[in-house]
């Protein structure tokens, strides 16, 4: 006999549960089902060399929206929070962004950073008030979607005629034009270009880089934290929320294909052959997983296909975790600001440099990266004594040219480990253990096709009323029953929690609607 | 005595043409330009006897007939003749062409991919859509969002319902177009990297962007939105090279009665208690007017004819962050005949064609990353042509004149000058190309005229020689365009406009900018309109 559940929950990742959690509360009788042992998806602290565990793919916590945190009830304890950004420059000549303040680069430099701050978090803050809606569809005659245009309309003209042509001129821009336009040290420039470009395919030059900047400060204005316990507290304490909420939490339990009938969803089977009964089906995985491979082609209408097929969805971050013996030393830097995060990017070309490669599917030989040391402020991470470096490494296309071998991995690493040594000049007889993920690597741990950590990039063409495709931007897919919440969805990546609370509302609504 | 009612600036054809309907309309029109010939980027000029080069622009499409029928061109010696096609050499020594006729079209595409050769109408269409969706509103003035005033709610609900009676689906589609790069785009249609090279390049040409930038979609529509004789995304060459556009456009502007100044440059635009009064010239004559149009690009106008202290310094400031891009060049060849292609069949119709010599987006991009490195791509990507092969006024008998241009090529290299020496090197990069394909070339070459952008700067005065006037990037679109607010050709001094192709919609020989400036002109002076109305497609 088969189980029947109100709403199944496919994948158990921070949008996973948060939907589930939110359906639960809305009455809902949920199961949620992960195909690996723990859940948390992209967003889990695991071991990767013996006594040293790591956030394994996302490592800060920058976007995690508060209206998830207060309708899930989710409470975190943070080791640390509004972290200082430390752009390493050489013979330690660092510059430092904290909030709206910039130190280490001229005073000009800094009033202008200010005003930059000033006008972007003020359109960040109208990006995130349509984080947290679900895009309304053109051209129907709905009230609701009318009604979310028309505040759209509203609040843009809302910003006032100068900051309304302004919003409207940079919304497509690059951000190389800009942080030239605006900043003379090269390091400020450079860890600028950095944030708009982190987890995309994108360079500073490339149009579009605007926007990725804006999302990212869309959360908490860009001032990442990290969570004790690493990124799996977060996701552990939304299942726990989730189970209290009454939801039915099964791990090591993959989902093989989602079972349509007469064209529309009843259920799902997992590769177990167990099946489980629900007339919705709510996916937390990236929507070509879901559409083509879970439910498959030959239930969905043509034209939607190809429109699916065509998603970009390759990812170019890599993760690097070492285990080191102890703090490596840096010229400049004190011992207490390694519990902040440390990027290298020195200027705006570096990363555009950095960036060429993955267009042809090769790697950088000199990458980029995004540093935390999550030891330094949480102990229970890493043996006494001894540290966790934890960074982003960019560009390692997944569709790397001849694959991603030992080789190539082993390529990439020391590329990465030859930066770093730019800077900590004893890093490399500190480590102890390694790991590198590559997007190959976190397509197999996590299940996101192309290792993407957005589940489809980023971009204009894939943004608000086109995400993840044209007509199924309301996290309702063409096929009843059929449902998305993950990054794939609106608005995207990051640990923000809003698609998920997006879809179980628009769930919620549209079932008590009869 | 030195004093009429408006002066333009510059004798390009966006000038000549608000000149020309500005002249249309009764006024008295005076056109100075710093070169002692006319046409500035659409130019003719032998420069080797008995050659005439069209010397930077070199195929004509974009025209819009509206222009061409008001100004009733055809009276004053313009003939635009298409020509058809296209061919890619590929690096094993085959090609991949073109051709007008759709049937042999579809084989030739067939000869590499049946799926590619099917996909193709489907692009057309598709591509056709977005060509007829911006084509209504090349001829109008871009409404300003941030405006309440009904001209502009009206332009602004007319876009709206244009867009909305796409329905649904091509709604997302047209965003999405709008938004992404031309490499997305023709992946979406086609598997074929050599077909993918030979219609990339539409998104590419005079932009400071490779094929991978998003956003480029958007600019293959500059290179498909114009038509010959209502032959959408059709090219022709203009009988006698470019100038002849600018000649024919001259030659309405007199026969209204305006009035051409050649080597009249203009040293500064004079602004009297806060509104124009007319120009200073470098030889120190000066020339008085209510009305100054300029015709030049927007750097070169506010930038260097203007006192900072007459703009608006939020203006200013955003002038001077205007992005006006040199990435492209040119190289003007005299033949001594025809050069053979050894991979073409024997008389083949694509000697009449476009020939390109990069055979894959992955060399095309890498060019790109040439110019961000800040000097000419190694491997260009070339649009050669030989307009002699259909227009034989432009060289002696059995006599040839090639064109090429060239993308990427910057305007200083590594943040200097050009010396003689690198200039020649570009051009040796080119020929060298070419001559792969090509073995009796390298002889035939009788003459040579190097245009980098520098050059094109010097000799036209466009900042960075950028074919439109600034980039055709969404930021500097549209109502952005040249400065947000300032986008309806007014400048921020009464009495001042801009006509040039920093404006709506933007750059090619299409002489919208000037035709639109010329309408708001004859509206602020409450005089009876002389500009056409856009047909529309249907």
């Amino acid at each position: 006999m088969t189980e029947r559940f109100d709403a199944i929950v496919v994948g158990g990742g921070h949008n996973g549960l948060v939907c589930a959690s939110l359906l639960a509360k809305g009455g809902k009788r949920v199961l949620l089902l992960e195909a690996n042992e723990q859940v948390g998806g992209a967003a889990v602290t695991r071991e990767f060399a013996d006594g040293f565990s790591v956030s394994a793919c996302a490592h800060l916590l920058v976007q995690l929206q508060p209206k998830v945190q207060k309708e899930t009830g989710l409470d975190v304890e943070l080791a640390t929070s509004k972290m200082t950004t430390i752009a390493l420059g050489d013979d330690g000549e660092h510059v430092r962004i904290s909030g709206d303040r910039v130190t280490g680069a001229r005073d000009a430099d800094a009033r202008q950073y200010r005003a930059f701050h000033k006008r972007m978090t003020r359109f960040a803050d109208l990006l995130a008030t349509y984080c947290n809606v679900t895009p309304p569809r053109l051209g129907t005659k709905d009230f609701a979607d009318l009604a979310t245009l028309a505040r759209l309309g509203f609040d843009v003209r809302r910003l006032g005629k100068t900051e309304m042509r302004e919003f409207l001129r940079i919304i497509g821009m690059n951000i190389h034009d800009e942080v030239t336009e605006r900043f003379a040290s090269p390091l400020l420039r450079g860890a600028v270009s950095l944030d708009a470009v982190l987890g995309t395919h994108l360079g500073p030059r490339s149009p579009n880089s605007m926007l990725t900047y804006l999302y990212r400060l869309a959360g908490n204005h860009g001032r990442p934290a990290v969570p004790k316990g690493g990124m799996g507290a977060v996701t552990q304490a939304l299942a726990s929320a989730a189970r209290s909420a009454g939801v039915t939490i099964r791990t090591g339990t993959p989902v093989a294909r989602i079972v349509v009938d007469n064209g529309r969803v009843t259920g799902v089977e997992t590769s177990a052959g167990e099946r489980f009964e629900s007339l919705t089906v709510v996916s937390n995985a990236d929507p070509k997983r879901t559409l083509l491979d879970l439910v498959g082609a030959r239930h969905l209408e043509a034209g939607f296909v190809h429109r699916v097929h065509h998603l970009r969805s390759t990812g170019n971050a890599a993760k690097l975790h070492l285990a080191l013996d102890g703090l490596p030393s840096i010229a400049g830097l004190s011992k207490k600001e390694f519990g902040e995060r440390i990027v290298i990017a020195p200027g705006e070309h570096y990363v555009e440099r950095a960036f060429n490669p993955a267009k042809y599917g090769e790697s950088s030989p000199e990458p980029v990266l995004e540093i935390s040391v999550p030891s330094f402020r949480d102990p229970t991470l890493a043996p006494t004594g001894k540290h966790v470096l934890s960074a982003v490494v960019q560009y390692a296309p997944y569709a790397r040219k001849g694959g991603w071998t030992d080789a190539a991995k082993a390529e990439f690493e020391a590329a990465a480990i030859r930066v770093l040594e730019r800077y900590a000049p004893d890093i490399a007889g500190r480590i102890l253990a390694s790991e590198l993920l590559t997007p190959a690597d976190l397509e197999s741990e996590f299940h996101m096709t192309g290792g993407h950590w957005h589940h489809g990039e980023l971009a204009l063409d894939q943004f608000l009323f086109v995400r993840p495709v044209g007509g199924a931007q309301q996290y309702r897919m063409p096929l009843d029953g059929l449902w998305l919440c993950g990054a794939g969805t609106h608005p995207g990546g990051g640990v923000s929690g809003a698609p998920g609370r997006n879809a179980a509302r628009a769930i919620l609504k549209r079932e008590n609607a009869g | 005595m030195n004093s009429c009612d408006a002066i333009v600036v510059g004798a390009g054809h966006n000038g000549l043409t608000t000149a020309a309907f500005l002249a249309k309309a009764g006024l008295d029109v005076v056109c100075v330009e710093k070169n002692d010939y006319i046409g500035g980027a659409a130019v003719s000029r032998e420069l080797y006897k008995d050659w005439i080069y069209s010397n930077c622009s070199y195929v004509c499409s974009l025209l819009r007939p509206e222009i061409y029928r008001a100004l009733e061109l055809h009276r004053h010696g313009l003939q635009v003749t298409p020509y058809g096609g296209s061919v890619t050499f590929t690096e094993d020594g085959d090609y991949f062409a073109k051709y007008h006729d759709e049937d042999v079209s579809y084989r030739e595409f067939a000869r590499f991919s049946r799926k590619d050769a099917d996909a193709y109408e489907r692009y057309a269409a598709d591509t056709l859509r977005q060509c007829r969706f911006i084509r209504d509103f090349l001829l109008s003035t871009a409404p300003d969002p941030t405006s309440f005033k009904p001209a502009d709610i009206r332009e602004l609900v007319k876009i709206g319902r244009k867009f909305l009676d796409m329905g649904e689906d091509r709604m997302y589609e047209t965003i999405r177009f709008w938004t992404m790069s031309v490499a997305d785009y023709l992946d979406e249609y086609f598997e074929t990297d050599v077909i993918k090279a030979a219609m990339a390049p539409s998104g590419i040409i005079g932009t400071a962007l490779g094929v991978h930038s998003p956003g480029t979609a958007y600019v293959l529509l500059h290179h498909y939105m114009g038509d010959v004789d209502g032959n959408v995304g059709a090219w022709g060459y203009a009988r006698g090279g470019m100038g002849a556009v600018s000649k024919s456009i001259a030659g309405a502007f007199q026969a209204y009665g305006g009035k051409l100044r050649t080597e009249a440059g203009v040293e500064k635009i004079i602004v009297k208690n806060g509104r124009a009064a007319g120009v200073a010239l470098e030889d120190g004559e000066e020339l008085t007017a209510p009305v100054v149009v300029s015709a030049m690009d927007v750097k070169r106008t506010f930038l260097n004819c203007m006192d900072r202290s007459d703009l608006p310094a939020a203006f200013y400031e955003r002038v001077e962050n205007f992005k006006i891009r040199g990435s492209s060049g040119k190289l003007n060849i005299a033949l001594d005949g025809m050069p053979e292609f050894p991979a073409l069949p024997k008389g083949s119709e694509l000697y009449h064609s476009d020939m390109h010599f990069v055979d894959s987006m992955e060399r095309m991009e890498r060019a790109y990353d040439d110019w961000k490195a800040g000097t000419w791509s190694k491997d260009p990507y070339v649009d050669m042509v030989i307009p002699t092969t259909i227009d034989p006024t432009m060289a002696p008998p059995g006599k040839h004149f090639m064109s090429c241009f060239i993308q990427y090529c910057p305007h200083k290299l590594e943040g200097r000058d050009w010396t003689d020496a690198e200039r020649e090197q570009f051009a040796k990069t080119v020929i060298d190309q070419i001559a792969n394909y090509s073995p009796n070339f390298k002889e035939l070459i009788l003459h040579y005229e190097i245009r980098t952008p520098e050059d094109i700067e010097a000799q036209i005065g466009i900042t960075e020689g950028n074919i439109f006037h600034g980039e055709l990037t969404m930021d500097q679109l549209l109502f952005n365009r040249p400065v947000p607010g300032y986008a309806q050709y007014r400048a921020p001094v009464k009495g001042l406009y801009m006509c040039g192709s920093s404006t709506h919609p933007g750059g090619g020989v299409m002489a919208a900018p000037g035709a639109n400036a010329a309408r708001e002109i004859l509206a602020d002076l409450r005089r009876p309109n002389t500009v056409p109305e856009n047909f529309g497609d249907d």
